[in-house]
């Protein structure tokens, strides 16, 4: 049957392939072209430069500054939201009290997993507006809640000691569902009687969380960790949506740079690009660095 | 393959697929020579027709589509369909200009008329500098369509042309007249019994007052904190007159730690000081101050007079919005008290490279027509930048007060384009300088020196394009 498989394998991949070329790979190449040039991009007329908007990006303490929040989302995204889903995915799968094989969920466990999966099915901006209404200063759901303990209520977004940080936990929290979904799939597919086996032994449930199930899903928790470092190192959308990077560019990230340079309040196509290039570069680096970081002997179980 | 190893492609794929840099080169690929004008339509120049449009020659507008909407626009296209009824109009709105439009411009076949205008603008001084536009000298020049024995330049509120043009070139022409002021409710301040106050002191003093009635004096954008620069920079103009605003629009050393604007800060730092802002403030966004300010929550507002067509939703009935001016810091002020910032605002261009720049020019010349601006008026309530042309047209709340604002203000009226030279200096850096000082964190010294520090930055970069005004 070998003789039919090529024009099969040609005719499915090589339309998605050259979509791919045209629309994803060209630009990208073109990217690097144009961080070349001093173009201002809105004429044909485009010197190349050199590498000069590469040393002018060096000393530019604005964009520093926005690669320091990042390095910061980098540091705590991915933790944050493995842990929690985590956390919530085992609660979900096997934290009922049911029977001595103690391997159920809690009770209502589809219910939560649709609750948790919620923020998901919502769209980026949607999620920001919505923050943004909960971080209200003065009718906010936060604040609210925080007068009628008779805390105090800052300003969230207009504080820069907050900013940032309101910034993150949207993210986390926009992000925990789906990992929890993800992990608790995975955790469906570890066969019970391994389980079983380890109660009979007379484990812990933290020790079968540390031996056995984390093991058995660190493929998984191993892609999240990727996605989720690429979304640190964007995070763009939410912050021009709820901060603009503000106040006083305490919440600025290196995406939100990259669109103020070329379309926001300057029109550097040619200098935009080349922080498009380092963001290219960081990202791919934080990848391979992920991946390699998180190679294990893998578990098979059959 | 199991379903591991899916996932574990699939995220190498989309480690190819998320970072954003193919973004700009994705939107706005470079490429395409510049074009000759083989392709563009010229007409002969007579009396009627004293822009030299070719009757037959198709036109493309491009508007805006926000708060003012496209139908004014389909009305100003059908009054030049009536005079050139061969004509072709094509006519398209977007609430992002600069992205649907920046690829055209790099391909050298661009629109012939572009609302530049709204969050996704086009920076003019990108266009400027890239010699993109097409100078509208000759339309100034030309007569009015309607209003006899007059060129259209004899037509237009001062100041209309001073803010579309660089270094002496008119290239951009801003449709509507914009004032910027303090606003208030007169139903609020009827009801308490208190009156708008003509002096730094009384404001002041009017203030604690307000505070006293548990009431805000103040609110303001938060996360916009420029909105406050135009009360501030306002005051310093009125204490040490125009030339406060020359030297910051010219970028002059120092141009923002004058005295005068040393002495606008400092009083300004009252209302922060005292804690006349609305708590909370430094939190919201324009949209969100706004509203408290028209739920009664704070009682002065800085805002430009598209305020009252922005909130129209939310104002309750009765609110009637009013706009002011600054107060006078006292009698050594060297303009008067009734003198208020106006300037033409919501740009329309011609690109250099359109193939119908005699229409374009026409379109304008309808637009900036009696009939156009009366027409303008009644739909958006909003004013043109021609004069005269809100006789006879009923006027809301708000936009009255407007109008007689602007009178009183007379040839004292002044205005400042260093947000239209270097957008970047307004947005970025003197917006986060009044975050810093308006939510407290800053002196006076410290957010004038943040300013200048910005308006340095500007100076000392050689990729942005340089211009200067005359008095």
């Amino acid at each position: 049957m070998r003789h039919g498989r090529y024009p099969l394998i040609v005719s499915f991949l090589l339309p998605p392939l050259v979509l791919y070329g045209i629309f994803v790979l060209s630009p990208y190449l073109q990217a690097f072209q144009i961080s070349t040039t001093d173009w201002l991009g809105y004429s044909a007329q485009a010197d190349p430069v050199g590498l000069a908007n590469f040393r002018t990006l060096l000393h530019d303490g604005y964009v520093w500054n926005a690669l320091k929040n990042n390095a910061i989302l980098l540091a705590l995204v991915p933790v944050l939201t493995i842990a929690l889903g985590l956390f919530f995915a085992t609660m979900l799968t096997m934290g009922g009290r049911k029977g001595r094989a103690g391997v159920s969920g809690v009770r209502g466990t589809s219910v939560y997993r649709l609750v948790y999966f919620f923020p998901q099915v919502l769209s980026v901006v949607i999620i920001a507006l919505l923050w943004k209404e909960i971080y209200h200063p003065n009718s906010g759901l936060l604040n609210g809640a925080l007068r009628a303990l008779g805390l105090p209520a800052p300003t969230w977004l207009g504080d820069p000691r907050f900013a940032f940080w309101c910034v993150l936990a949207v993210m986390v929290w926009s992000n925990v569902g789906f990992y929890v979904v993800l992990f608790g799939a995975a955790m469906q597919a570890i066969p019970r009687d391994i389980y079983e086996a380890v109660l009979l032994d007379g484990a812990s449930r933290a020790v079968m969380l540390r031996k056995i199930t984390i093991p058995l899903l660190w493929d998984t928790v191993q892609v999240a960790w990727i996605y989720l470092a690429i979304a640190a190192l964007d995070g763009f959308i939410l912050v021009q949506l709820m901060t603009n990077g503000g106040p006083n560019f305490s919440s600025d990230v290196i995406g939100n740079r990259m669109y103020d340079t070329a379309f926001g309040s300057e029109t550097k196509f040619g200098y935009a690009s080349a922080i498009g290039v380092v963001m290219f570069f960081l990202t791919l680096s934080v990848a391979v660095l992920a991946l390699r970081a998180a190679r294990r002997d893998r578990i098979e179980h059959s | 393959m199991n379903r591991r190893d899916i996932l574990r492609r699939s995220a190498a794929a989309g480690l190819l697929a998320t970072p954003a840099a193919g973004l700009l080169a994705g939107c706005a690929t470079s490429g395409g020579d510049d074009k000759s004008d083989a392709g563009t339509y010229k007409g002969t120049k007579s009396e009627q027709n004293p822009l030299g449009v070719k009757d037959d020659a198709p036109l493309e507008v491009v508007i805006f589509n926000g708060g003012f909407g496209e139908e004014y626009a389909k009305s100003h296209e059908a009054m030049y369909k009536e005079k050139y009824p061969k004509a072709e109009i094509k006519h398209s709105a977007t609430q992002e200009i600069n992205k649907t439009l920046q690829p055209r411009f790099v391909d050298g076949t661009p629109p012939d008329v572009v609302n530049n205008s709204g969050a996704g603008q086009i920076d003019p001084n990108g266009l400027v500098s890239q010699n993109a536009l097409a100078d509208l000298g000759e339309l100034l020049a030309a007569p009015s369509l309607d209003i006899p024995g007059k060129t259209v330049k004899d037509t237009l509120l001062p100041g209309a042309v001073d803010v579309g043009s660089y270094d002496g070139k008119f290239l951009v022409m801003n449709y509507t007249y914009t004032v910027y002021g303090i606003w208030h409710s007169t139903k609020l301040f009827t009801e308490r019994n208190w009156q708008y106050a003509k002096t730094w002191d009384e404001h002041i003093a009017l203030c604690k007052q307000i505070k006293a009635a548990g009431i805000a004096p103040w609110t303001y954008a938060g996360i916009h904190p420029r909105y406050m620069s135009w009360p501030l920079i306002s005051t310093a103009i009125k204490l040490g007159g125009p030339s406060v605003a020359l030297a910051i629009d010219n970028l002059e050393p120092n141009a923002w730690k004058s005295d005068a604007m040393k002495t606008a800060a400092d009083a300004w730092y009252q209302i922060v000081k005292d804690k006349y802002i609305l708590e909370g403030s430094p939190g919201l966004d324009h949209k969100q101050s706004q509203t408290a300010w028209c739920q009664g929550k704070a009682a002065f507002i800085s805002c430009g007079s598209w305020l009252e067509s922005e909130q129209k939703d939310v104002t309750p009935a009765g609110f009637n919005m009013t706009v002011a001016p600054t107060p006078s810091l006292g009698s050594g002020d060297k303009l008067p008290f009734e003198a208020i910032r106006g300037t033409a605002g919501e740009p329309f261009i011609v690109p250099a490279k359109a193939k119908n720049v005699a229409g374009g020019l026409e379109y304008f010349r309808t637009m900036l027509s009696k009939k156009g601006a009366q027409d303008f008026t009644k739909k958006v309530a909003s004013l043109t930048v021609v004069a005269g042309t809100t006789e006879g047209v009923e006027l809301p709340f708000g936009l009255t007060s407007v109008v007689k604002a602007l009178e009183a203000s007379g040839s004292n009226g002044f205005n400042w384009v260093y947000n239209n030279y270097y957008r970047k200096l307004e947005r970025n850096l003197v917006d986060a300088a009044c975050g810093e000082f308006f939510s407290g964190r800053s002196t006076p010294a410290e957010f004038l020196d943040q300013c200048q520090k910005g308006a340095d930055s500007i100076a000392q970069d050689s990729s942005i394009k340089k211009y200067k005004r005359a008095a």
